[in-house]
């Protein structure tokens, strides 16, 4: 196969908390790196850094993952949407519901319409609640303005940003909601 | 019997979103997050210029290992070259003429999406370019004739009364008015995408990103000649349509499906944002010119309305796009002659298509910009001249529909102005304005939204809808209609668990697959709920019907339903829809009831106007709404807000700009949606006034949101300026802040 990115690379990171070793070209986008080992929660809406949609946590800060080349996350810690509730202190492999309170939030408070933008905009969220336990609609609304969604008018999702502050804040544990097994 | 009351046990209640958590984990698969066993990857070769006659595709650049790929070509399509739509004019690839920029003229594919990109962009493409039509009046003025006999896709008149007269009329003030409205992007954060796979035995299946898997499917068959049974159209999680996965999945599925034949490998096609934006349809761009009569007092005796849209270059579904937007030109009002012409044209853009509000909200904004006009003209304030002129229960709309229901417009506005503060701040935005560099103003708009396809159209859809009993005991509805973001998951759950007297959990909501769910039509016209949602209550009460009949007692519906499957075998019940009585169309006339039912409402917009950057801002946003039953809170209040939103979009900043035919700020980067940071507080309100035509009273909601934004923007801005120079005039949308620059220069204030 004649790729057009014939030179590889090995990538040592931690990736939602275990290490791992990505592969590939050192230029190629760390989504599509990600995505390729099966992390598909990371959703790609423009790749060219305006949506936000491919919001990832690299050491703790949100960054575009398609703006990310694959050769800068060597050392490096990354979190995905799949990660976030083992960031909250859940153990998903017990508990598959287990989420972080901004993901339940965000399903209680109607965050996620279409759900293409959830992913980048829980990891920005939550990313502004560990620097700022009780942020203001305004900080709420300048952090996520990196973050496009096309469906919610974002009244919502800064409803469920706002409820899940509180819940973290009081320390709650809420019950996961119930899914449909469609 | 079963059923005459319903418990609103689910109905009304913010129950948890179904899909909510596979969405919130990551866990929901969208198209891009499936991969299939040997799956290669697909392109589209296009065109770079409007209009002009293929010399040749040349597959020769030797940097290239052509080998590698499959190539296909309109040579390779096995049936029909047409996306099978309303009219049979548009081919699936362009075959020796092209007629707008970016049409498809050849797909390749190949395994590595990166060598894939290069070989597309060293396809060597030779037109003989031919001058196109870019504008409404190019297409007008007949410059060249590039569809049919005069660019003319389909032409309405509708008449009430005797509009001569009444512009004759003695004593009355005769206002006139242009309006323009810009093309508009859905922009969707996922973009379009498909899966196809391709076997001599099972025939054709696409999974895909899409709105109408039937229409897909419809599609599908003539362009491979494949019986019904071989097609199978899947729709998997969808980020977003708006209409923008209504038409538009045809084409991409046909040539996904095209290249899986010919490579014998699955396909993936994804478009990356800048293709998505450049070749896929756009709200149709249009200009609206009023001429009203108005009495002294208020009473408009008379509106003369033109309504043009540009369709783009082939008709896809310009004809019911206009049929929409002529049938709300003349709004929520009682006008005893109206005469609305209207004409969908072609150019040479890309076909324009389906979008939130579907033509109603071009002829809305053009309708209640004028209506401040008319008002100023005969001395009332905005509010007082919709007052005057209402519609009300057995009122006649222009189509001559009388209204059966009360449509309590007046109510509706007096709550928006109260919520807004309306009064005190009119007046104090009067005595601050004069001395601000950033000026406030407010402004209104009272509209409605028909439920549901127009006239005749959902007696020809007929839809279908069905419900299964589960071995469990549980029941799963059969659908084709799909989640796309507004909640149809959860609310057929809750209807149907109100139906039935289940909990909302015993209700699953099947996938949309063709192979296993009726047509239940395409997720479009506000019909979710409404009409597909009193199918699957109807479903529901036959299910329980037919368990009582066999004798099972329905105290315990889930323990009955799974003891008779148990003892008797499946369970599955469908219903059909069925023309309530009364609901008569002349598709000839264009006459009778439009709508069973519409949703009305008044929006009220709050915008400040900075005279040193020109650039205007919503700070607050008032939407007060009938829309019958409200099925869940929630759910309801976000379909709301998010129209909202993208009618500020539409009205400030969503600028769609042209060079020839084609997009040229195809990117996020320019085209500029408003961010968190931008969007102002959306405070939403709803009136419950229940019809008979949707399940427990519910209506149509999607699209209402977008049909009134704007205007009462444009109004706001206005209201903010009018101490300057004599008032200045915006009657263009999108409202850039170069746009208001010129004005004020055009008023000798800059
Ligand atoms: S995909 Fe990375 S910002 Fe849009
Ligand atoms: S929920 Fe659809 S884009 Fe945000």
């Amino acid at each position: 196969m004649s790729g057009a990115f014939p030179v590889k690379c090995t990538v040592k990171c931690t990736v939602n908390g275990a290490a791992q070793e990505l592969q590939g070209h050192p230029m190629e986008r760390l989504l599509d790196s990600l995505r390729d080992t099966g992390l598909t929660g990371t959703k790609e809406g423009c790749g060219e850094g305006e949506c936000g949609a491919c919001t990832i946590l690299m050491d703790g800060e949100p960054v575009n993952s398609c703006l990310v080349p694959l050769a800068q996350a060597e050392g490096a810690e990354l979190c995905t949407v799949e990660g976030l509730p083992a960031r909250a202190g859940r153990k998903v492999s017990e508990d598959r519901a287990a989420l972080h309170p901004v993901q339940a939030c965000f399903v209680s408070e109607g965050g996620a319409q279409c759900g293409i933008c959830t992913p980048g905009m829980l990891v920005a969220a939550t990313a502004l609640l560990e620097r700022n336990a009780e942020p203001t609609d305004a900080e709420v609304r300048e952090a996520l303005a990196g973050n496009l969604c096309r469906c919610t008018g974002y009244m919502k999702i800064v409803n469920s940003v706002m409820a899940a502050a509180r819940e973290m804040r009081a320390g709650g544990n809420r019950a996961a909601p119930p899914e449909a097994g469609r | 019997m079963v059923g005459e009351t319903i418990q609103s046990n689910w109905v009304g209640r913010s129950v948890p979103r179904r899909e909510g958590v596979s969405k919130v984990t990551g866990r929901a698969c969208y198209v891009d997050d499936l991969s299939l066993p040997g799956m290669i990857h697909g392109a589209t070769v296009r065109s770079p210029v409007a209009r002009g006659s293929v010399r040749a595709l040349r597959f020769d650049d030797p940097s290239i290992p052509w080998k590698e790929f499959t190539i296909v070509t309109a040579r390779d399509i096995p049936g029909k070259n047409v996306v099978t739509l309303i009219e049979h004019d548009q081919p699936l690839l362009a075959d020796g003429v092209v007629n707008h920029p970016e049409e498809p003229l050849a797909l390749i594919a190949h395994e590595d999406k990166y060598l894939l990109e290069r070989a597309r962009a060293a396809v060597k493409v030779e037109i003989d370019e031919l001058p196109g039509l870019f504008s409404i009046e190019e297409a007008e003025a007949k410059r060249h004739v590039i569809w049919g006999e005069d660019n003319v896709f389909k032409s309405f008149q509708i008449e009430r009364g005797d509009v001569g007269k009444a512009f004759a009329a003695p004593g009355v003030r005769i206002v006139e008015g242009e309006y323009r409205t810009g093309a508009q992007e859905q922009l969707y954060i996922e973009p379009n995408g498909m899966i196809a796979q391709w076997s001599e035995a099972d025939g054709l299946t696409v999974w895909g990103s899409l709105q109408c898997p039937y229409y897909v499917h419809k599609a599908l068959t003539p362009m491979f000649n494949l019986p019904d049974e071989k097609v199978r159209v899947v729709q998997l999680e969808t980020g977003g349509g708006f209409g923008g996965k209504e038409e538009y999945p045809s084409m991409l599925a046909g040539h996904a499906a095209l290249l899986a034949r010919k490579s014998g490998r699955p396909v993936k096609m994804i478009y990356d944002r800048a293709e998505d934006m450049v070749a896929t349809t756009k709200r149709h761009p249009s200009r609206t010119r009023h001429r009203t009569a108005v009495t002294a007092d208020g009473k408009i005796l008379g509106m003369d309305i033109e309504f043009l849209l540009d369709g783009g270059a082939y008709a896809t579904l310009s004809a019911v796009v206009l049929s929409r937007g002529t049938i709300h030109a003349s709004g929520p009002y009682d006008v005893p002659n109206v005469r609305i012409r209207s004409a969908a044209l072609a150019t040479n853009h890309p076909p324009h298509g389906a979008f939130r509000g579907f033509g109603a909200p071009q002829s809305i904004f053009a309708l209640e910009k004028h209506l401040d006009r008319v008002a100023a003209a005969v001395g009332l304030e905005p509010e007082e001249l919709r007052r005057r002129n209402f519609l009300k229960h057995g009122g006649v709309t222009a189509t001559g529909q009388v209204l059966k229901e009360e449509p309590g417009l007046n109510a509706l506005m007096e709550r928006a102005m109260k919520e807004s503060g309306w009064a005190e701040k009119r007046e104090r935005f009067a005595r601050e304005n004069p001395e601000a560099r950033v000026k406030r103003g407010l402004g209104l708009a009272t509209f409605m939204h028909g439920a549901g396809f127009t006239g005749s159209g959902e007696r020809n859809l007929a839809s279908v809808v069905g419900i299964e009993g589960l071995a469990d005991g549980r029941v799963r509805v059969l659908a084709a209609s799909t989640e796309i973001g507004q909640g149809t998951n959860t609310i057929f759950s809750q209807v149907a668990a109100d139906a039935l007297g289940v909990d909302f959990m015993d209700v699953e909501v099947a996938r949309p697959d063709t192979k296993f769910v009726p047509n239940s039509g395409p997720t479009v016209a506000s019909r979710t709920v409404m009409i597909v949602g009193k199918l699957v209550e109807t479903a529901a009460l036959s299910l329980k019907q037919v368990l009582l009949d066999a004798g099972y007692e329905v105290g315990d519906v889930r323990e009955a339903v799974r003891r008779y499957i148990a003892e008797r075998g499946p369970l599955k019940v469908y219903s059909q829809y069925k023309q309530p009585p009364g609901v008569f169309w002349d598709d000839k006339l264009y006459r009778g009831e439009a709508y069973a039912t519409y949703a009305w409402a008044c929006y009220l917009a709050e915008v400040s106007v900075d005279t040193a950057t020109y650039e205007a801002r919503v700070e607050d946003f008032v939407a007060v709404q009938d829309v019958g039953k409200v099925v869940h809170p929630v759910l309801a209040a976000g379909q709301i807000e998010g129209g909202v939103a993208q009618g500020i979009g539409y009205a400030l900043c969503e600028e769609v700009v042209w060079k020839q035919g084609r997009m040229m700020n195809g990117r996020m980067t320019n085209y500029i949606m408003p961010t968190a940071a931008d969007a102002p507080p959306i405070r939403v309100f709803f009136a419950e006034h229940p019809t008979p035509h949707g399940p427990q009273g519910a209506k149509g909601i999607g699209e209402l949101p977008l049909d009134g934004v704007a205007p009462a923007v444009l109004n706001a801005v206005e209201d903010a300026l009018r101490d300057l120079g004599g008032g200045l005039k915006f009657s263009s949308i999108p409202l850039l802040p170069e746009r208001v620059y010129e004005t004020f220069v055009k008023g000798g204030l800059a």
